[in-house]
């Protein structure tokens, strides 16, 4: 039935409160495909998270619903790991433990016990935290926390991997460092992003697409941004890169402008019909591609490598 | 304070604790001198305050007893005590011989074997009061600690037992007594009790008031799990049994410790009034006898337990501390 690796289709969420409901999220419709990079980036209060949270299973939609993989997602579950933005360690658990206690949960009958400490330590590796596996989190960094919170994660090999503003209470070379190694992983494992953030730099350097939110109550998504920068991407280089200045102004503007920003480049804006369209069609790496044949573009991350810095897709060219 | 230097010469990724590490502790003399002389010259305030009253004092029993009486009768006491022992070990042994000697004139003679029946001595009555304080407190944990639990997971309980919880908080345990001895006489008929009514009696009351520091803190311990952490464990889906055991105590247990350090102090200061009135051979027995008896000794050593059950309720709580630092994975909680 579907394309696509993962459909957030008509998604909205009440909240009860006093004196009536709350409506958080109106009509978020979002297709993403296998290893595909998506930022959600909007102010604070806009109900990223909630859009996170709703993919995660941890909230329930009001209307709506969320398909990954042909499948209703119904609950939270290991396939939609959670990277918290305050690293969620168990502070009581030592690093290896931490990774354990999902590592053993999630493969207690797939994996052999020494299978399981094996890959254990290989995800502590990957985040280069294996030198402090014996470690409380009490006894690391802010930065190597959200490392473990990240090997923890990816250790549930999850079909996709959901960050909650990961990297949003570290300091600026630290987080510079663990975007850096985020990109590293994607690369290497292929892996299906949401991040939600509020930093901008960070989103067009890391995204393959940037979803910007609408300003709640009823926040909705405002307008999508793709990102065609090549990969690997180097934070120097892309500093002075005409095109990164431009993205980064585009999302700016959606962000600060008084109105939302309608500049070419940005994609349509809330309320139209098409929008479902507009959002799920893939961007194409190559401008001369017809967007229908989009879908197969992000399957493999190597062809976002590859892909040549395009002006922002077939509309804006 | 002290200055530690470390010296780390091991090879990256060797573990933390066997790295080698010299230190050298710098004696900070000023810090030492505060910690020192500041609480004894509070001691000797306090000494000299004592002295001065007890001077004024006159009461029927003769004058108050200053600290130089209450040290001679902590003496006393003491040589009273290994008496006593003395006196044990020597009617043992007259036992032991007679019956060799009924069995050498006759190896099928029925033996008798009785035990001592002294009167117990202070530091007798110290260990009773010790066991029985032990026995209510355990008691009191085992039902607190899971019925807390219930509580903190379950609001829909939390509300439901709340109310009874709130009632029975205040009760003191004098009124407790009554209906436990009642209770206990009409219950606990067995041919050989293991145990003795009066330490039951004590013992349950004890395990009636010291259930609700605990049963609270762990309630407010469990309710109070970081949302994230809980939703950590949902991602992952522990089944609801393995969550409770590997997220819900172990984020619970700083709670749950200082439920249990409360209740222990609780359950402390009310198996003294227990026991007087339960007659159970311990500390409160021990005053409330000597208040009885009446000599002039006796104010000095109604004192001297009064020193006892204060130095015992204070090393209680340290053990407890003790303990808490140990097992506790939230070690920069300010512990007092």
């Amino acid at each position: 039935m579907s394309k696509h690796y993962l459909e957030i289709t008509g998604v909205g969420i009440e909240f009860p409160q006093k004196g009536g409901a709350f409506r958080a999220l109106q009509n978020v419709n979002l297709k993403m495909q296998r290893g595909e990079f998506v930022s959600l980036i909007g102010h604070s209060g806009c109900g990223k998270s909630t859009v996170l949270n709703i993919v995660a299973g941890l909230y329930d939609a009001t209307e709506g619903g969320v398909i990954l993989e042909g499948r209703e997602v119904r609950g939270p579950g290991p396939d939609r790991a959670v990277v918290f933005q305050n690293h969620s360690l168990m502070p009581w658990l030592n690093v290896h433990d931490n990774v354990a206690l999902a590592v053993n949960q999630v493969f207690r009958k797939t994996k052999s016990r020494a299978e399981r400490r094996e890959w254990i330590e290989h995800n502590l590796e990957l985040v280069g935290m294996a030198h402090a596996a014996k470690k409380l989190p009490s006894e690391i960094s802010g930065g190597m926390k959200q490392r473990v919170g990240i090997a923890r994660c990816l250790a549930m090999e999850p079909k996709v991997v959901l960050m909650d503003e990961p990297f949003g209470a570290l300091d600026a070379l630290t987080r510079a460092r663990l975007q850096d190694s985020l990109m590293q992983i994607q690369a290497d494992l292929g892996n299906t992003v949401i991040l939600i953030t509020h930093d901008v730099d960070e989103a067009v350097l890391l995204s393959d697409r940037i979803v910007m939110m609408s300003n709640g109550p009823a926040a909705t998504i405002g307008d999508v941004l793709d990102v065609h920068l090549p990969r690997p991407r180097d934070r120097l280089e892309l500093a002075e890169d005409p095109e990164f200045v431009h993205l980064r102004q585009q999302v700016l503007n959606f962000l600060y402008g008084d109105e939302v920003d309608r500049s070419p480049g940005a994609r349509r804006g809330t309320a139209s019909p098409e929008q479902d369209e507009s959002v799920a069609i893939a961007a194409p790496a190559d401008p001369a591609e017809p967007a229908e044949s989009g879908e197969e573009v992000f399957t493999a991350v190597e062809s976002v490598h590859t892909a040549k810095v395009t002006k922002l897709g077939p509309r804006a060219a | 304070m002290t200055d530690t230097a470390v010296l780390a010469g091991g090879a990256p990724g060797e573990r933390p604790g066997r790295r080698f590490t010299l230190k050298l502790p710098a004696i900070d003399f000023a810090a030492v001198a505060q910690g020192m002389v500041l609480p004894m010259i509070g001691i000797v305030l306090f000494l000299m305050l004592w002295q001065f009253a007890a001077n004024r004092i006159d009461t029927s029993l003769g004058q108050f007893p200053g600290p130089a009486q209450v040290w001679e009768q902590v003496k006393g006491l003491g040589e009273e005590h290994v008496r006593t022992r003395e006196k044990e070990r020597a009617f043992y042994q007259r036992q032991e011989e007679r019956n060799a000697k009924k069995l050498e004139k006759n190896p099928d003679a029925v033996i008798k074997w009785r035990s001592y029946t002294g009167k117990p001595t202070f530091v007798d009555q110290v260990l009773t009061s010790l066991k029985t304080v032990a026995v209510g407190f355990i008691l009191a944990n085992l039902i607190a600690v899971p019925l807390g639990l219930l509580c903190g997971l379950s609001k829909s309980a939390y509300q439901a037992i709340n109310p009874i919880i709130q009632i029975f908080k205040p009760v003191s345990p004098l009124a407790w007594l009554p209906l436990v001895t009642m209770v206990v006489s009409a219950t606990y008929v067995v041919d050989e009790p293991a145990f003795d009514k009066a330490f039951l009696n004590s013992a349950f009351t004890v395990a009636l008031c010291c259930l609700w520091p605990t049963l609270i803190n762990t309630t407010v311990g469990v309710a109070g799990i970081d949302r994230d952490l809980v939703n950590v464990s949902r991602v992952i889906t522990l089944p609801p049994l393995v969550h409770v055991r590997k997220i819900v105590l172990p984020a619970a247990v700083p709670m749950i410790f200082t439920g249990m350090r409360l209740s222990l102090a609780t359950g402390w200061m009310v198996l003294i009034a227990a026991e007087m009135l339960a007659q159970n051979p311990g500390l409160g027995k021990f005053v409330w006898d000597e208040f009885q008896n009446g000599s002039s000794n006796s104010l000095g050593r109604i004192m001297v337990a009064v020193l006892v059950i204060g130095i015992v309720g204070y090393l209680l709580d340290r053990a407890m501390l003790f303990l808490q630092r140990r097992i506790s994975w939230d070690k920069n909680a300010v512990l007092r």
